[in-house]
């Protein structure tokens, strides 16, 4: 009588402990994937912008051109880039915010562009989602790196093998372009 | 380390309340037997008003502490889209909600967090620190602040600032009865002798530490929090550059007018500032040691 009370605690015990696992890996998966998505919903925002951006600065100065056709061009791109492919969303953003910053750089020789409060508007804007696609990318990693954690270590291993739970891969974030991403002025 | 460090901080915000209730009784019995000869009236005296003066903070800390300190809620980036860019950012990061922000009508740059939880939080700026920092260095004050935030400290402090407000509202009221003549024992009555004499000053001793006591802790408590604080800053903004030269901006700037001197502690810097007074009465730690230990990150 008591050794099968004990066996049935036994196995309630390993079933909770079980459940337990396997919902923090679930939480611990969703947690990346929203923190992708806070990624993915401020690159669609810069994409908005840089058709403004574009009508605004249009005006000033023809050799500028080249400069705006490779920030359409690499904007276009941008909403290429097939949905789970992080990695490539990640390179094509980093080119758009160099392309972007020779756009601003060169603003520098319009003083009536720098005075508009359009312009002054738009440069809030931009530089509030370049910041934030650096911090979400951070945030990102560290999801990331929680999950791969779990993946990884003893007893979560093995919950994670039976449904395979997969690593995620790391944005990869130099410090020097973590440097050049920040716009501030 | 961040998680154990949030579950100590819930632990311990357990332990100070415990410790707190069982202060504010015994100075309610203190009171109660040196100014109105009853321990029960004391007691219940420190029950009902600990009680509703609880209740009220825990419920309504926010706009109370926010309101101590004159500062102004602003609800849309329009207002400050500085500010607001950088809390939004740093909340994204910190992985916490957006808080309330608020502003403070001051020239003197300074910052705190307050709040019940990370769903129920608010931090505020004041005018000065818009004005004098760049972004760079507002994103490590904020980081600080959001820290704050994130570890539970908003709680932690705002239960021990409401604890020690009680503790002085209750010796006031003993001291305003004693001085305008209310209930005052006799002291001829029978049987006494040494033992009342005893406790009579123990709870003199009592009513006259306890504050201290109360606002020693809350100072040892505040003080930890801060380099924890800072190193949190570090690790959402990557960027220890900018808290340290934000921090010395603030350190060499005038005190602020409008900060109410109970919510020192929460402030990221004493807005108060008295120079030269002995390390166990400070809130905050040395400005040079926080920025020395930024350095070695």
């Amino acid at each position: 009588m008591v050794t099968i009370i004990v066996v049935i605690v036994v196995i309630i015990a390993l079933i909770a402990i079980y459940a337990g696992i396997y919902n923090g890996l679930v939480s611990a998966r969703v947690q990346t994937q929203e923190s992708w998505s806070q990624i993915d919903v401020q690159l669609k925002r810069r994409n908005d912008l840089i058709p403004n951006l574009v009508e605004t600065v249009k005006g000033y100065g023809k050799y500028e051109s080249s400069t705006l056709e490779k920030v359409v061009e690499l904007r276009n791109q941008m909403t290429q880039v097939p949905a789970g492919d992080h990695q490539q969303a990640m390179e094509v953003s980093d080119q758009l915010t160099s392309s972007l910053k020779s756009i601003f750089a060169l603003a520098e020789n319009y003083p009536d562009l720098k005075a508009s409060a359009q312009y002054s508007e738009l440069m809030e804007e931009l530089s509030n989602t370049e910041n934030k696609i650096a911090y979400s990318r951070q945030l990102f990693n560290s999801t990331a790196a929680n999950l791969n954690t779990k993946i990884q270590s003893f007893p979560t291993n093995i919950v994670a093998g039976i449904h395979h739970f997969a690593q995620v891969e790391y944005l990869k974030v130099p410090e020097e372009e973590k440097e050049n991403v920040k716009v501030s002025f | 380390m961040l998680y154990q460090q949030i579950a100590r901080n819930k632990r311990r915000t357990v332990y100070v309340m415990i410790g707190f209730v069982l202060l504010v009784l015994l100075i309610g019995a203190a009171v109660g037997y040196v100014f109105f000869d009853s321990y029960v009236a004391g007691v219940l005296m420190a029950v009902v008003i600990g009680g509703i003066y609880m209740a009220l903070m825990i419920s309504q800390s926010t706009s109370v502490v926010m309101g101590m300190n004159h500062a102004h809620e602003i609800t849309s980036a329009d207002q400050a889209p500085e500010l607001w860019h950088v809390v939004e950012d740093m909340a994204l990061v910190a992985n916490v909600p957006m808080p309330k922000v608020y502003i403070i009508d001051d020239p003197s740059p300074n910052a705190f967090a307050t709040g019940n939880n990370p769903e129920h939080a608010a931090v505020a700026a004041t005018t000065g620190i818009l004005d004098k920092l760049n972004r760079e260095e507002l994103e490590g004050v904020m980081g600080h602040e959001m820290t704050h935030v994130r570890n539970y400290d908003i709680r932690l402090q705002t239960i021990a600032l409401a604890l020690a407000a009680v503790i002085s509202m209750l010796v006031n009221i003993g001291m305003h009865s004693f001085w305008w003549g209310g209930g005052r024992r006799n002291n001829d009555r029978e049987g006494g002798g040494y033992i009342q004499i005893i406790l009579m000053v123990l709870s003199l001793v009592v009513v006259v530490l306890a504050p201290i006591a109360a606002s020693l802790a809350q100072m040892a408590l505040s003080r930890n929090r801060e380099y924890l604080a800072d190193a949190g800053a570090v690790e959402l903004t990557r960027n220890p550059r900018g808290l340290i030269s934000a921090l010395e901006k603030i350190s060499n700037a005038e005190p602020m007018k409008e900060a109410d001197p109970s919510s020192a502690a929460l402030y990221i810097s004493n807005p108060i500032k008295k120079k030269s007074m002995a390390n166990l009465f400070s809130t905050h730690p040395p400005m040079e040691e926080r920025i020395k230990r930024l350095e070695q990150m």
